[in-house]
């Protein structure tokens, strides 16, 4: 696609910046940053946490004023700071969070605040309904019009994102980390949307930190790092070795995960986490699940699966209906939450701004959550007992923060992730429940977290990783893949991506038994 | 990027810090909950100036022990407000509960109040702390268990507890009370009255509790975050309830102190207090979206209030115009606060 808007006279790229600067304070969010995306490209942004991303895409939408630069779109100036209509019939950005409003009509949240042409002129909700049905068909997307906004599924949403940044008249959109909330499926459904939308010439700039991701979807990619420019190429020139060494500015180990194959550990070993029969109505059915002493136990599955919702009724989030859960060998009241963490389960929930941490209160405080038991004597909280028992977490889990008094809205996401598996592993949990742990963190921190939980085993504890993402599954000890609320396979090390991934697709893994290390139950 | 704003109640700036700047600016936000208290510097600096009667001893313990009662209830707003709740109803505790608990004790026959004469009348504080532990458990369950919208229904409590006074005590003023029923708002210890030592000495427990206790600063993490301090094993639904229901106990009390003070209780005792609570709350530094506050800030708010009225009077303002400077001075203190944390107030 690349080659066909490059083959005569070059266009004018959509938008081209160049020498772009931004201070925040004391912080250098950018330093003589560039980026140049041409119609129809479809050009990867990637680099840590703090590398410049975010400045970056708000100084392209034009929310903040760049220091010093210069911004053009289609070979002409930036608009004028302010002037959001002009900024949005060339920029669109659809954000991680949707900016959908759940309670109106599809129609409606295409169309907000444009409902009608004038002030003072009174809403058509027919036409609006049949200019929204236009706008829909122009890009393909099958959905009701009249639909509440709420019955949409994520990828829907973003769809309807996509289609009222496109209605501005934008050639050009900003996709920030589309497919966190997504599926595998999902993810597909975006991309073939996506791929389509680029034959018609719109362009994108795709921020993520899944480097297959870019691989897939991306022609050309632009590394940042510490607030400055590193690298444009194209994608087929830059193997995945070379884009994180470019990321990270050192060499990537040999693909941190691979490691050689353990020995898983034989019967003998005593059972930390058992479940059986588990059921919980809805989500999962007549469950079978064991990990055992030093084993780090992957559990996959897609957005129905069911895996996230096991993973949080062993730490007490949901009352199963049936079944039966033991931790060192001891019965677990499901449903009890205290109950769980006093039996020695630590759980990394799933979404760290829901679930995760108290955004306003301090780095020490969000670490100690779950032990404030722990800081005195008759359930008192002593000040320096918190502050040792912090100051361990932060080293324990290298969490860059300038002080433990910092609220933990103000660090970066990779870091906040660490102080929601600090509050997990503060109880020195037995059995640690993860979800997603690497969810919205760069490459080294997920490295770094990935390798804290194999620590965890290693210690003689135990571990599980609900996901869907192949690399934390690829860092387990023996992955179970769920389907619709069962079992469907379980894999040993050395599973190939295909086999995971169609097992937890609900594919059949027979005709890949041949194997040998697929287990069907 | 962000800076740092909320580091009330953390202890102490802890670690090694590696940014000195960020040092400074944190110690700085630290001292957020004492925004009031150039206020209360400045009011006392035009106190003086104003009257020589308002730096007298009888003056300052007349402001006091006119806090007393206000006070109970925002600490006890305060403590709801944490945890992320509001109760409208605090201000008809103040006034049905100790009127329950002399009907329940009054005689059938004597004196103007015709009582139920069901208990000695030795019982009538305990009595009167019970009723507003019961409030407090009714708007718990129909908070928490019900899952009913804590503003709407503690607004319909607040008018129902309020009609439920009036009912029983016919609309009049009582004034025949048992005199252990009085003695708290009467008494002086010290040389000052004995309210103002017990007020003291609550704010003290409860600012101690939010500081020091597990279960105190669990309320901040429900109040921040509900949902990740549930995850993090504490129960969200029992500490709210208990938290409502020690709110109703301490507007029982304020009643008590309310009707010993003024030696009888009239029908709209605490009618109309719970805008001067939540002005005063707020003001204090406690954030009405939970999470976010002291005590110590909310006795800064209700001392504003109470010496601006102070101040006032002695500086011979028309009464008339009580209201209208009362109204003032909250739009006034939550616009210095406002600036003086750098905070928005959303």
């Amino acid at each position: 696609m690349a080659d066909t808007v490059t083959a005569s006279a070059p266009p004018a790229p959509v938008v081209e910046a160049t020498g772009i600067s931004k201070r925040f304070g004391a912080t250098v969010a950018l330093r003589e940053a560039r980026i140049a995306i041409a119609p129809g490209e479809s050009h990867a942004l990637v680099g840590r946490n703090g590398a410049g991303k975010s400045t970056l895409v708000s100084i392209l939408t034009g929310l903040q004023k760049p220091d010093t630069g210069t911004l053009r779109f289609n070979g002409e100036p930036a608009p004028a700071f302010g002037d959001i209509d002009a900024w949005r019939s060339r920029v669109a950005c659809v954000y991680q969070r949707s900016t959908i409003l759940p309670d109106l009509s599809v129609a409606e949240n295409l169309f907000l605040h444009r409902q009608s042409s004038s002030a003072l002129r009174p809403i058509s909700w027919r036409r609006l309904r049949s200019r929204a049905a236009e706008l829909l068909a122009e890009y393909g997307v099958d959905l009701d019009p009249t639909a509440a906004a709420r019955t949409l599924t994520v990828e829907q949403r973003q769809f309807v994102e996509i289609a009222r940044a496109l209605s501005f008249g934008a050639r050009f959109i900003i996709l920030d980390e589309p497919t966190a909330k997504l599926d595998a499926r999902g993810i597909e459904r975006l991309f073939a949307k996506l791929r389509g939308l680029q034959e018609q010439g719109v362009a994108f700039l795709f921020i993520s930190h899944h480097l297959q991701e870019v691989y897939d979807l991306c022609t050309s990619v632009t590394v940042y790092r510490d607030a400055r420019h590193i690298v444009t190429a194209p994608v087929a020139e830059l193997d995945q070795e070379a884009l994180v060494e470019a990321m990270t500015g050192e060499r990537a180990e040999s693909a941190a995960a691979e490691g050689a194959p353990r020995s898983r550990p034989g019967p003998q070993v005593p059972e930390l986490l058992s479940v059986t029969g588990l059921t919980l109505p809805g989500a999962y059915e007549d469950l079978d699940l064991a990990v055992r002493e030093g084993e780090v136990v992957g559990l996959a599955g897609a957005a129905a699966s069911g895996n996230v919702q096991l993973g949080e009724t062993i730490a007490g989030l949901h009352k199963a209906s049936a079944g039966e859960m033991r931790i060192s060998g001891r019965a677990l009241r499901s449903g009890d939450i205290p109950a769980a963490i006093a039996a020695g389960v630590g759980l990394v929930p799933e979404d760290r701004h829901l679930q995760g941490l108290v955004n306003d209160r301090s780095v020490a405080e969000n670490a100690t959550l779950t032990v404030s038991d722990q800081l005195g004597p008759f359930g008192t909280v002593l000040p320096s007992r918190t502050r040792a028992f912090a100051a361990r977490m932060i080293k324990d889990l290298d969490i860059k923060t300038p002080g433990q008094d910092t609220p933990v809205s103000a660090l970066s996401g990779g870091n906040q992730q660490k102080v929601v598996v600090a509050r997990a592993l503060a109880t020195d949990p037995a059995v640690l429940v993860t979800i997603r742990p690497t969810n919205g963190v760069d490459v080294k921190s997920k490295e770094f977290l990935l390798d804290r939980i194999r620590q965890v085993a290693d210690s003689g504890r135990a571990a599980l990783i609900v996901s869907d993402e192949l690399d934390d599954l690829r860092s387990c000890d023996r992955v179970v893949a769920m389907f619709h609320g069962r079992i469907a396979a379980e894999f040993a090390p050395g599973w190939k991506d295909e086999q995971l991934v169609a097992a937890m697709e609900g594919m059949a893994v027979n005709n890949e038994r041949k194997d040998s290390d697929v287990h069907e139950h | 990027m962000s800076t740092s704003t909320d580091l009330s109640g953390t202890a102490a700036v802890g670690g090694e810090p590696p940014a000195a700047a960020g040092r400074a600016r944190l110690s700085f936000a630290r001292y957020r909950d004492l925004s009031l208290v150039p206020v209360l510097l400045v009011l006392c600096v035009i106190g003086f100036i104003v009257s020589p009667a308002f730096l007298t001893a009888d003056n300052l313990l007349g402001v006091a022990q006119q806090s007393t009662e206000l006070s109970l209830l925002v600490l006890a707003q305060a403590l709801i407000l944490i945890c992320g709740r509001m109760d409208l109803s605090l201000e008809s505790t103040i006034g049905v509960a100790p009127v329950i608990a002399i009907w329940m004790v009054l005689p059938a026959d004597g004196g103007r109040f015709q009582g139920l004469g069901l208990l000695p009348e030795s019982f009538s504080v305990p009595l009167c702390l019970l009723v507003g532990v019961l409030i407090g458990a009714l708007n718990a369950f129909l908070i928490l268990k019900l899952r009913l919208n804590g503003f709407i229904v503690t607004l319909g409590g607040l008018t129902m507890l309020r009609g439920l006074q009036i009912a029983i005590s016919e609309g009049q003023s009582i004034v025949d009370l048992p005199s252990s029923f009085t003695y708290l708002g009467r008494a002086s210890w010290l040389g000052a009255p004995a309210a103002i030592w017990i007020c003291g000495l609550l704010f003290l427990i409860g600012g101690a509790a939010l500081a020091w206790l597990k279960h105190g600063r669990a309320l901040y993490a429900i109040g921040g975050n509900a949902e990740a301090a549930r995850t993090a094993g504490i129960r969200v639904d029992r500490i709210t309830a208990v938290v409502l229901i020690l709110a109703g106990l301490l507007a029982a009390f304020a009643g008590i102190l309310y009707t010993g003070h003024y030696g009888s209780i009239s029908a709209n005792q605490g009618s109309g207090w719970i805008f001067q609570v939540f002005a005063a709350t707020v003001i204090g530094g406690v954030s009405l979206n939970g999470g976010k506050g002291t005590i110590f800030g909310a006795l800064t708010g209700v001392l504003t209030l109470q010496l601006v009225v102070n101040v006032m009077t002695l500086g011979g303002v028309p009464p008339l115009w009580n209201q209208f400077l009362n109204g003032a001075i909250i739009i006034i203190a939550l616009t210095v606060s406002r600036f003086a944390s750098g905070e928005k107030q959303e």
